[in-house]
């Protein structure tokens, strides 16, 4: 029941994603139902697979908790199934991943979870192997494109085999990678049909006494699977130094070490858990020396130092935790090629860098041109002036709130996060107005919760929610307030003054950000209420808007006090030959620096 | 080893230039040739005007990314990200430059502006083959500044070092863009000479 035979000629080549890679493996593997939430760098997965509705159930779900549970329900009734998230994502759908494990599925069901070394956009250097050997799952690390669309249906095999959900997890560089790949004639693709769900207690509903009879299977289980080594586990024979690797870290090594004279012994590992002990020590057995060069979590580098006692071997381990390798930060060529010299003993030719190069620009990233959420900071910047305040943010393209000119994010710490953290310093410091900044999916994701926790244990705070219309930073996916959902259907939208009321917070005020003495007025008003009020500024992102006319700086008027520039920083207002302008191509006439202008010099342009 | 058939190409400028359009033309039109191709983009947030570069490998080889010292060709939209990323180009490799400066973002609030002229000279002298040409202004000559990446490729593919020739990369072209855009494009191909 392969899913493809493989045969030249019913492939064709096509230039893929690593994202796009993983989904067109899981549809060509049958996958009939894919939620997931949107985190860099896993987004692209369900967008690529989203293209194969209304033949598949795809749902960017409200979190990465609810997403998991649904899949998993799919694959209650035999449905085969994948749920995407980024590393930190997984934090959130620990909860069920954790109960899952123990209770297993029936259709085959991928956990695709992207770690970011770096990390280049996240909070945290986790590595989700860690996390595959916390939660005794089987977990599936891909080192290229082409590996990466060939394992997902191994992935669905083992799930499948074994009754358990499955880890996969790609790093940053796997998922943004393109490479040209062959990929089977969609009439080759595997369909699978679920064949329902099927009432039995004692396999779906959780006990004590059932946990502790699947906890044993499951470390027989992982036993076997560590002694049967998935043929991604691959040694390359060389000299009796040993490379031990994994990701794109090994595709770095291949090429750094491809026709050396003497080269190395390579062991690459795909499935870190369980550890495929056997293949691990057939390959320590045959080097004196082992170098692991790895991303985030020393997992390779831990495993052959214990194998190595475990079965008194006399090869010495190195790497992270001997201080011959990076603790932190991504794996780039030239650093792994650095390692792999030094360890070899091959002189690095010399580098005749130029010393006296210029000073180069910086460019940070700001918010966009018209963006609402710099309108709504600088309402409640202007209104709260001179007050001792606190403004907690959180994760989202408002971040970005805490750059100069604006400086309007104190604290950021989670998905969700800022509600209570606010509450908490309010605890501590009653006499601070405590203001939670938080965007619309993001309070659907994880602060509807908070904010109830805030009203019912009495906090004194003003939650600020920034209501764009979309998931901005991650590319605009929907979400419970849009009105639409990936199935391409118009619903209902949730309103989320009525969950704030619903939710005990009594005061709710929706105002429009780009009405700036409205907007300012508002919070002097609601900051000073007691209790937990609300307000919603609700204006879409700048990016999904058409724009309107640019604005213009009339030069007669214009003074040169650049006070608009320090204000609002918005990177269309900029300087041309000493004067202060507005560059058209970038300003989308949102008005925001026409209101902020004590002489009114800032005016919509007459195209 | 594979030197001669594996061509390492960096693609670098400001999000919104439309490097990661270019970077897939190429990668078209090698296709089409039968070659493999791998790449990598770093590519920000949702906001444009931060630092966009774009690894693309011609040929046999295991990773999307390339390291320092070992890109055939650059092809820098902008003089201050050419000088930024020329790390990644092996001695003697090919450097081609659009002149025109973008200025950061934040340069009216910061002052963080620079002067073009002192990053071109740090190129010539960094031991690199230098083609410099506006294709900012040459685009505009044509009529659509939106055909400054068809300038600069073109540009790229005149230097030699790519594994096709002009017409090629026009037959593959017509086939990608939408029709609309094809004549223009079709002429800021063909506007490069050097
Ligand atoms: S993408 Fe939208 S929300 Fe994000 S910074 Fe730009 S305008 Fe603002
Ligand atoms: S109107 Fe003013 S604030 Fe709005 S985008 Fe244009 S320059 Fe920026």
């Amino acid at each position: 029941m392969l899913p493809f035979p493989g045969k030249d000629d019913d492939m064709h080549k096509e230039y893929l994603m690593g994202n796009a890679a993983i989904a067109k493996g899981a549809l060509a593997a049958g996958l009939n139902v894919i939620t997931g939430y949107p985190g860099t760098p896993s987004t692209e997965v369900l967008e690529t697979a989203a293209k194969a509705v209304p033949d598949i159930y795809v749902e960017w779900s409200v979190n990465e908790k609810a997403a998991l549970e649904v899949a998993a329900g799919a694959s209650y009734c035999g449905a085969r199934s994948m749920v995407t998230m980024k590393q930190v994502g997984l934090n959130v759908a620990s909860d069920p991943l954790m109960s899952l494990a123990y209770v297993g599925v029936e259709g085959g069901m991928i956990i695709m979870v992207a770690d970011d070394p770096g990390p280049i956009s996240s909070q945290t250097e986790q590595d989700t192997r860690t996390f595959a050997a916390y939660s005794k799952l089987p977990c599936f690390d891909p080192s290229s494109v082409e590996e990466a669309f060939a394992m997902v249906a191994d992935a669905f095999e083992l799930s499948e085999k074994y009754h358990t959900p499955v880890i996969f997890r790609p790093t940053t560089r796997i998922c943004h990678g393109y490479a040209s790949i062959d990929v089977p004639d969609k009439d080759e693709w595997y369909v699978n049909k679920p064949k329902g769900f099927e009432r039995d207690t004692s396999r779906w509903v959780i006990f004590p006494g059932l946990s502790y009879r699947a906890h044993m299977a499951i470390e027989e289980r992982n036993r076997a699977l560590s002694a049967d080594s998935y043929k991604g586990n691959l040694i390359i024979e060389g000299s009796r130094k040993g490379i031990a690797s994994h990701g794109i870290s090994a595709a770095y090594v291949r090429e750094i070490t491809d026709g050396m004279e003497d080269a190395p012994t390579l062991f690459k590992v795909a499935t870190p858990f369980p550890f495929p002990e056997d293949r691990a020590v057939e390959f320590l057995s045959s080097v004196d020396e082992v170098m692991c060069i790895e991303e985030l979590d020393p997992v390779i580098e831990r495993e052959l130092t214990y194998l190595c006692g475990k079965h008194h071997l006399p090869t010495v381990i190195r790497g992270r935790l001997t201080g011959d390798v990076h603790t932190a930060g991504e794996n780039t060529p030239t650093y792994v090629k650095d390692v792999i010299y030094r360890y070899l003993g091959i002189a690095c030719p010399e580098e005749d860098v130029p010393t006296d190069a210029p000073k180069l620009p910086v460019r940070p990233p700001v918010l966009c041109a018209g963006c609402p959420h710099r309108a709504s900071f600088y309402a409640v910047k202007v209104a709260m002036r001179g007050k001792k305040t606190v403004f907690c943010g959180d994760i989202g393209c408002y971040t970005l709130g805490n750059a100069q000119p604006l400086d309007m994010v104190d604290t950021c710490l989670c998905m969700g996060a800022g509600v209570n953290i606010a509450q908490g310093i309010g605890r501590i410091e009653p006499d601070r107005y405590c203001f939670a900044f938080v965007g619309d999916s993001t309070f659907f994701a994880s602060a509807v919760t908070g904010a109830m926790n805030a009203v019912y244990d009495q906090a004194d705070m003003t939650l600020v929610v920034l209501d764009n219309s979309t998931t901005a930073m991650t590319g605009h996916q929907p979400h419970p307030g849009t009105g639409r959902t990936m199935m391409g259907e118009v619903v209902e939208k949730i309103d989320i003054e009525a969950v704030l009321h619903g939710a005990g917070v009594e005061t709710v005020v929706t105002v429009d950000p780009f009405d700036l003495e409205k907007a300012v007025n508002t919070v002097r008003c609601i900051a000073d209420l007691e209790g937990v009020k609300a307000i919603i500024f609700k204006s879409p992102c700048a990016v999904i808007t058409k724009p309107d006319k640019p604005y213009v700086i009339d030069k007669d008027k214009c003074v040169e006090c650049r006070a608009c520039i320090r204000r609002i920083g918005c990177p269309a207002i900029v300087i041309s030959d000493g004067k202060t302008v507005i560059e058209p191509s970038i300003c989308v006439g949102c008005g925001l620096c026409g209101q902020t202008c004590h002489l009114k010099a800032i005016v919509p342009s007459e195209q | 080893m594979r030197g001669d058939i594996l061509t390492n190409i960096l693609l670098c400028g400001v999000g919104g230039q439309g490097i990661v359009l270019t970077s897939k033309l190429i990668a078209a039109a090698a296709m089409e040739k039968g070659s493999p191709v791998r790449s990598a983009e770093t590519i920000g947030m949702a906001q444009k005007g931060g630092s966009v570069t774009s690894f693309l490998r011609i040929g046999e080889c295991h990773a999307p990314m390339f390291g320092e010292g070992e890109a055939d060709i650059m092809i820098a939209f902008e003089p201050a990200e050419a000088v930024r990323e020329l790390r990644y180009l092996k001695k003697g490799g090919t450097a081609i430059v659009d002149t025109h400066p973008v200025m950061p973002v934040t340069a009216a609030l910061t002052g963080g502006g620079y002067d073009p002229s002192v990053m071109m000279e740090h190129l010539d002298k960094s031991g690199v083959k230098v083609i410099a040409l506006d294709a900012q202004a040459l685009a505009a000559e044509i009529g659509s500044p939106r055909t400054m990446n068809m300038i600069m490729l073109a540009a790229a593919v005149r230097s030699g070092v790519l594994p096709f020739d002009i017409d090629h990369v026009a037959e593959v072209m017509k086939k990608t863009v939408q029709p609309q855009f094809v004549d223009i494009n079709m002429k800021a191909l063909y506007s490069v000479t050097v």
